[in-house]
């Protein structure tokens, strides 16, 4: 059995290298630096999504590896200067600090509730503790972790082994796009391989697969650590984008937002947060532009509608729509087959 | 004489001030097949979860060991991969998922070069060629407690605990479901908890008797429904 029914089915190449050739051809036809933001933001949507739709683990403070990214890497960038260890550090210790929360919270056998209000005070704490660092006396190495200004002018990427060679604005962008794309087969390597199988297991059902013999918290800690590094990957891109890291990257919006993103795109798919992403995150863009309406009240209204028009969101609403059109295209030729037959049958018989 | 597959020695369970199990002493060899019945409360679904490190935030004392090896404090997933199965009360699977992906699940764990051919071997054994690629929440209730039986199999235990596998069981399926026990305890050792009688005397296996957490007498079916304690606790004090 090749398990694709596990509502994993296998990458489509086409459509991958088809939308792969969009994405690298957009500078043609546009400016970057929106596009940038964008594919940011569907990178730190996909890895909620990935461990949300897979493994069944909702995190109500996603955000907090996302700064813990971001910081990470204006902090390793100050010290370190070439930026290739930094942008490692920042996937790294995000992923390590997921590790350590994870396995407190899933060997400690919290239930979801609870593991979601765990997420969202680490991130509150983050937020706090962030805000409260202004003075001297906050600094690791050379960098001064700033309170609520934050961090600015930290070293931006540049081309590895070479920190003279800054990477901006359309590079930039290929790096992004790369990174983006490159979470999106490792996502799909890990779902179509037994840990991923074992995941999708343990969101159906955690206590038959523990009846199996599967270490269900060792799992579950390991996608959320994953996850954490795929989350500190995008607040580490998304650091080099803005060129300064602010608490506000661990605000309770932050974390919020990327939920939305997921629920609007569709849970239980990896393109589905990504779309969900870049149409709230270009509405959230074109929104910020206006003062007359509040851009939260415009958000919460579509997170209403969609839930109530289309639960299960974007991503899977478009798959079935598409499914319906197959399934009537093969009525209609069917039943064409049918009216052709007979009228040859009374010709012959005529 | 054969080699006891699982022990328990002077194990009780105890909720706040209710004891759930009260020093039990019990012992199952290779290839046995022994029934657990009782009425309702008298400990057998605590005393099957205290064997598999399922009770968590229960007083317990005492010890269970697994071919000699003491499991007592062990999590649940290291004490299947000693070769348990289990089945729960309620039908325990992936309702989400097809019986396929629900049977490779759990031959993947054991041994995933061959786990294509357990699921086939199965579905074919336990007639669910039909309907093996439809997702379980679907399917009855029966069929249901069938697809769970085929998971443990699938995990190819050598001791199998089933907690009232007739629970929703129809007739021809009842038969089928025997069947697939007797085949089953070839290979492995099980304890089956039920209330059914008529299932458990066409089980024609060893009988222990649980009462108030205690075991109250154990023997063949003839036997333990021929005894006046075990009317009692089952009819009451008129069946004296």
């Amino acid at each position: 059995m090749t398990g694709s029914g596990f509502g994993v089915g296998r990458i489509r190449w086409n459509w991958f290298v088809a939308f792969a050739l969009v994405l690298l051809l957009l500078p043609l036809l546009s400016e970057v630096n929106t596009p940038t933001l964008l594919a940011i933001w569907a990178l730190f949507a996909l890895s909620l999504g990935l461990m949300w739709g897979y493994a069944g683990i909702l995190s109500f403070g996603h955000a907090a590896y996302f700064g813990l990214g971001a910081y990470t890497y204006a902090i390793a960038s100050f010290n370190i200067g070439e930026s290739t260890a930094p942008l490692l550090l920042a996937i790294l210790i995000p992923m390590i600090f997921a590790a350590i929360i994870g396995a407190m919270m899933f060997y400690g056998r919290v239930s979801d509730v609870y593991v979601g209000v765990i997420t969202l005070v680490v991130t509150l704490i983050l937020n706090r503790f962030m805000n409260a660092t202004a003075g001297d006396a906050y600094r690791i190495g050379n960098a001064r972790l700033g309170g609520f200004n934050g961090i600015p002018a930290f070293p931006i990427l540049n081309v590895p082994g070479d920190p003279n060679e800054q990477i901006y604005g359309t590079p930039y962008y290929y790096v992004v796009i790369a990174c983006l794309l490159g979470s999106y087969l490792l996502a799909r390597v890990i779902l179509s391989s037994a840990f991923g199988r074992a995941l999708i297991g343990i969101r159906e059902n955690e206590l038959r697969m523990e009846l199996l013999g599967y270490n269900v918290q060792g799992l579950k800690t390991a996608i959320f650590a994953i996850c954490g590094g795929l989350a500190g990957l995008s607040g580490a891109l998304f650091a080099n984008w803005a060129e300064i890291v602010t608490p506000s990257v661990f605000s309770l919006g932050q974390s919020a937002e990327v939920i939305i993103w997921v629920i609007v795109g569709g849970v239980g798919t990896l393109v589905g947060p990504m779309i969900g992403a870049v149409l709230l995150g270009t509405l959230k863009i074109v929104l910020g532009m206006q003062t007359s309406i509040d851009n939260s009240l415009i958000l919460g209204a579509i997170l209403i509608l969609v839930v109530l028009l289309i639960p299960r969101g974007f991503a899977p609403a478009f798959v079935a729509w598409r499914r319906r059109l197959a399934q009537l295209q093969a009525y209609r030729r069917h039943a064409r087959g049918t009216t052709r037959r007979r009228l040859h049958v009374k010709e012959a018989e005529q | 004489m054969s080699e006891v597959v699982i022990e328990t020695r002077d194990l009780s369970v105890h909720f706040g001030g209710v004891s759930a199990v009260d020093n039990v002493n019990f012992s199952l060899r290779e290839r046995e097949l022994r029934c657990l019945i009782g009425p309702n409360g008298a400990g057998k679904s605590t005393f099957f979860k205290s064997m598999t490190g399922q009770l968590r935030g229960a007083e317990s004392s005492g010890r269970v060991l697994i071919r000699g090896e003491e499991v007592t404090s062990w999590p649940t997933y290291r004490i299947m991969r000693l070769g348990v199965g289990v089945k729960t009360q309620v039908p325990s699977v992936m309702n989400g998922l097809t019986i396929e992906e629900n049977l490779w699940l759990s031959a993947i764990r054991t041994d995933a070069a061959a786990a294509d051919a357990v699921v086939e071997e199965i579905v074919t054994e336990m007639a669910l060629q039909p309907i093996a690629r439809r997702q379980v929440s679907e399917l009855a209730h029966g069929q249901r407690q069938l697809v769970e039986i085929g998971m443990v199999l699938a995990n190819r235990p050598s001791l199998v605990l089933l907690d009232e596998p007739a629970a929703g069981v129809t007739g021809n399926e009842m038969e089928r479901l025997v069947s697939i026990i007797r085949k089953i305890n070839r290979n492995a050792a099980m304890i089956v908890v039920d209330h059914d009688m008529h299932f458990v005397r066409m089980l024609e296996a060893q009988i222990t008797v649980f009462n108030q957490g205690s075991i109250l007498v154990e023997g063949t079916a003839d036997h333990v429904l021929n005894d006046p304690r075990v009317r009692e606790v089952y009819l009451g004090t008129r069946a004296r």
